[in-house]
C-alpha cells in the first residue's frame, strides 16, 4: 500500500542510499561486522537510582571477554561496547546515537528500562538496528508490525497478569478482585493483562484503584478496595509502595483469599522483610528464574554450569544476587542466535534469526520453561511458575501456567 | 460508611505527616521568609543519619536527639557557606540555588546511602490498634508533632529570641538598628528548620519508608498543606497539613478518583493563593515603610 509514510520512506531510502557505505552490493546491512569481529553495543544504569541493575552489563563485559580470551566466536572477536545512561531516557537516547553513528556497532543487546527503551526504540527502527532482548518487562516490545526491529526477553508483566488471572479463575470462581496499580505503563500492563482473560466479565469482577509514584502512601487505596469488598488482591506497585500494601493490608485486618504480587516487588532485602515477613504469608507472584538461594536448585546442572562459571569468571561477585542469574541467561540466549545466524551476521539475518529461536533451553531459567519466538511472536518467554512467600521464603508451587498471549 | 470513617482515619493519619513536614516549611519561612525547596532532601539526609546511629547501637532516643543536634548544624554551615554569599541576591537566585541544593543533596544521599529502599524502626508500639483502624507509630509521630507545634509556637511568641527572628526576617534593616544580629538570625533560623525537618523526616520513615526520594510527594502535600492553613503560622499549617490529608483521601475516593488525587494538592495551592493569600489562619500583613 502506498501512503504517505511509505512515500517518504522511500523518498528518504533512495537519498541515502548513494551515500551509504557502497561495499555492499544490495540488501545486507554488514555494519559493525568485519572478518575479525562483531560490534555489540549495549546500555545500563552503571550510576543513578537503578545502578543495582549496573551488575548485569557487568557480567557481559566478563562474559564476551571470556569468549574472545578462549579464541573468539567463529573465528571472531565479540567487541563488547557497554555505556552507562544513569537511567535517564535522554541519556540512552544519546548513548544509543553514540554506539550506532560512531562505534557503529551491529546491534544493541540487552538494554535496560522502560523509561530508556521507549526513548530509543524510534530510532532503533528508523536505522534499522536490532534492539534485541531488552531488560524490561514491559508487554509494548511486543509490537512486530510497528517496531520490526524491537523485541523483549523476560516475560512482560502482561503475561503475568494472565497467568494470575487464570490462576485465581481457577481456584475461586466468586473471586473479586482488587487491583492497586502504578499508573504508568508499568502498572497498567497489568490491567491489560487480566483484562485479556477475563474479557467482558472485567467490569463486574474486577475494581481498580491507582497511585502516583508521588504518593505519600497507598493506605486510601487499600482502604477504598478492602470497602468495595474485594476478596482478592493483585498489587502492581514498586518496592516501596508494595511493602506499604503489605503493611497496610495485614494492619487494617484484610485478608484477601489470595494476593498476588508483581515479580519487580519480590526482593526479600527490599520489600518482604522491611514489610515484615510475618505479614506477607500467603502471597503469591510468578517466577521464570531460578533463584540462586533456593536450596531446590543446589544439584540442578544448569545452576551448577552457572555457579562453575561464575567461579571461573567473577570469584569476588555475590551469588545470591539473581541479576547475575538472569545476565548469564539472556547472554546465552544471544549466544544462541549469533550461533542460529550461521556466518550470516547482516542485520537483517541477525533480526531474522532473534525472531526464529524454536524451543531454545537456557540453564537460569526453571526446567521446562523454554526461548521460542517467531515473526509473529515477540515474546521470548511466556511460562511462568507460581510461588507462595511462606514467611522466609518464596516457595514454588503448582505446574508451569503459560499466559494467555 | 464503614468506608468513609476508614478514609478519614487514614487521611489524618497522612496528614500528619504531611503536617509534620509543614512545620519545618513554617519554621524557616518564619526565619528567612524564603521557601527552601530543598527542606525535604535534607529531612531526608539527616534521617539516613538517625538510621545509621541506630544501627550502630546507640538507643533510640539519643539517636533522635543526636540527629536534631547534627541536623541544627547542619542548616547552620548551609546558611553560612551557600546562603550568605547570596545575600543581596535577587529572588531568582535563591530559587536557583534551592534548586540546586535539592539535587546536590539528593544525590548525595543515594551516592552515601544507597537506592535501596529500607525499613527505619519506630520508638512506639509497632502495630495496629483500634481494629486496625490505626498503627501505634502514627499515634506517637502525631504526638511528636504536636509538641513540634508547641515549642515552635511558644518560641515565636514568648522568647526574645524567636522575636528578634521574626523581626531579622521580617525587616533586616530596621531589626540592624535595634542590635539585632540579622546574620546569626538566619542562619539559626536554617539550623531550627533543619532540626525541625529532621523530626519530620524520623517520623515519616517508618510509615513510607526511607529511600532517597522519600519526602519528594510529601513536601508538595506539605507545602499545600503550609499555605492552607498560613503559611506563617505554626498551628495553622499542622491543620493544613491534617485537612489536606482528610481531603485528599476523601476527594480521591469519592469526587475525583485517585488518578486526580496530587491535582486536587495543586488545586488546594492555587485555590487559596487566589481567594486568601494569606490561608485560612494567617494574618495579613501591612507593612508600612
Amino acid at each position: 500500500m502506498l501512503n504517505r509514510r511509505t512515500l517518504l520512506a522511500a523518498g528518504a531510502a533512495a537519498l541515502a542510499g548513494p551515500l551509504a557505505a557502497p561495499r555492499i552490493g544490495q540488501a545486507a546491512d554488514l555494519t559493525g561486522v568485519t572478518a575479525d569481529e562483531i560490534k555489540i553495543g549495549s546500555i545500563f544504569p552503571y550510576s543513578g537510582p537503578a545502578s543495582a541493575y549496573g551488575v548485569i552489563g557487568r557480567l557481559q563485559q566478563v562474559f564476551f571477554k571470556a569468549i574472545n580470551d578462549a579464541g573468539g566466536f567463529q573465528g571472531r572477536k565479540l567487541n563488547y561496547i557497554t555505556y552507562d545512561d544513569g537511567y535517564q531516557p535522554p541519556k540512552a537516547v544519546e548513548q544509543a546515537r553514540r554506539l550506532v553513528d560512531q562505534d557503529k556497532v551491529s546491534f544493541l543487546f540487552n538494554t535496560l528500562g522502560t523509561p530508556s527503551n521507549t526513548a530509543i526504540q524510534r530510532y532503533m527502527n528508523q536505522r534499522k538496528v536490532p534492539h534485541l532482548f531488552l531488560a524490561t518487562g514491559a508487554d509494548k516490545w511486543a509490537n512486530p508490525r510497528e517496531y520490526p526491529w524491537t523485541i523483549g526477553y523476560q516475560p512482560s508483566y502482561r503475561t503475568e497478569a494472565q497467568i494470575f488471572a487464570k490462576f485465581m479463575l481457577e481456584a475461586d470462581r466468586n473471586a473479586k478482585l482488587g487491583i492497586l496499580y502504578q499508573n504508568d505503563d508499568f502498572g497498567k500492563d497489568y490491567i491489560a493483562g487480566v483484562r485479556d482473560v477475563l474479557g467482558p466479565r472485567f467490569d463486574t469482577l474486577v475494581k481498580t484503584a491507582s497511585y502516583e509514584v508521588t504518593d505519600a502512601t497507598i493506605d486510601s487505596q487499600v482502604v477504598q478496595l478492602q470497602s468495595l469488598g474485594c476478596n482478592a488482591l493483585l498489587t502492581a506497585a514498586t518496592p516501596k509502595f508494595a511493602a506499604q500494601t503489605i503493611r497496610k493490608v495485614f494492619d487494617i485486618g484484610w485478608r484477601p483469599k489470595q494476593h498476588f504480587l508483581t515479580d519487580v516487588s519480590i526482593s526479600v532485602g527490599a520489600v518482604m522483610n522491611p514489610a515484615g515477613p510475618e505479614k506477607g504469608v500467603g502471597i503469591i507472584t510468578a517466577q521464570y528464574l531460578k533463584e540462586p538461594t533456593d536450596p531446590t536448585w543446589q544439584a540442578d546442572p544448569g545452576m551448577n554450569e552457572w555457579r562453575a562459571w561464575m567461579q571461573r569468571h567473577m570469584p569476588d561477585a555475590d551469588q545470591t544476587d539473581g541479576n547475575f542469574v538472569y545476565s548469564y541467561g539472556v547472554a546465552k540466549c544471544m549466544m544462541q542466535v549469533l550461533t542460529q545466524c550461521n556466518g550470516d551476521f547482516s542485520r537483517e539475518n541477525i533480526m531474522k534469526q532473534a525472531t526464529s529461536l524454536n524451543g531454545v533451553v537456557i540453564p537460569s531459567l526453571i526446567n521446562g520453561i523454554t526461548v521460542g519466538t517467531s515473526a509473529s511472536n515477540y515474546h521470548p518467554i511466556r511460562t511462568m511458575q507460581l510461588a507462595k512467600w511462606d514467611g522466609k521464603t518464596w516457595e514454588r508451587f503448582g505446574g508451569l501456567i503459560q499466559g494467555a498471549g | 460508611m464503614n468506608g468513609f470513617l476508614h478514609q478519614v482515619i487514614a487521611g489524618i493519619a497522612t496528614g500528619g505527616i504531611y503536617a509534620s513536614v509543614a512545620l519545618a516549611l513554617v519554621m524557616i519561612y518564619q526565619a528567612t521568609h524564603h521557601v527552601n525547596f530543598a527542606q525535604g532532601e535534607m529531612a531526608t539526609f539527616s534521617t539516613y543519619i538517625a538510621l545509621t546511629l541506630v544501627q550502630s547501637g546507640m538507643p533510640f532516643w539519643v539517636a533522635f536527639l543526636a540527629t536534631v543536634a547534627i541536623s541544627f548544624c547542619i542548616g547552620v554551615v548551609i546558611e553560612r557557606v551557600l546562603m550568605r554569599p547570596m545575600d543581596k541576591a535577587s529572588v531568582l537566585t535563591h530559587v536557583g540555588l534551592f534548586i540546586g541544593l535539592v539535587l546536590v543533596v539528593s544525590n548525595l544521599t543515594g551516592w552515601v546511602f544507597d537506592y535501596t529502599v529500607k525499613p527505619f524502626p519506630t520508638p512506639f508500639y509497632d502495630g495496629p490498634l483500634l481494629g486496625g483502624l490505626v498503627t501505634g507509630h502514627e499515634l506517637g509521630s502525631t504526638a511528636v508533632t504536636l509538641v513540634v507545634l508547641g515549642m515552635v509556637f511558644l518560641f515565636f511568641r514568648y522568647t526574645r529570641l524567636g522575636l528578634a527572628m521574626r523581626a531579622a526576617a521580617f525587616n533586616p534593616a530596621s531589626a540592624r538598628l535595634v542590635g539585632v544580629r540579622v546574620g546569626w538570625m538566619l542562619a539559626l533560623g536554617w539550623g531550627l528548620a533543619a532540626a525541625i525537618g529532621a523530626i519530620a523526616g524520623i517520623m515519616v520513615a517508618p510509615v513510607v519508608f526511607l529511600e532517597p526520594n522519600m519526602m519528594l510527594g510529601i513536601l508538595l502535600y506539605a507545602f499545600a498543606g503550609a499555605l492552607l492553613g498560613g503559611i506563617d503560622n505554626p498551628g495553622g499549617a499542622v491543620i493544613g497539613g491534617f485537612a489536606v490529608g482528610i481531603i485528599e483521601n476523601l476527594g480521591g475516593t469519592y469526587i475525583v478518583g485517585t488518578e486526580l488525587k496530587l491535582t486536587l494538592a495543586l488545586f488546594i495551592i492555587i485555590g487559596v493563593l487566589l481567594v486568601k493569600p494569606a490561608g485560612l489562619f494567617g494574618r495579613v500583613v501591612l507593612s508600612r515603610v
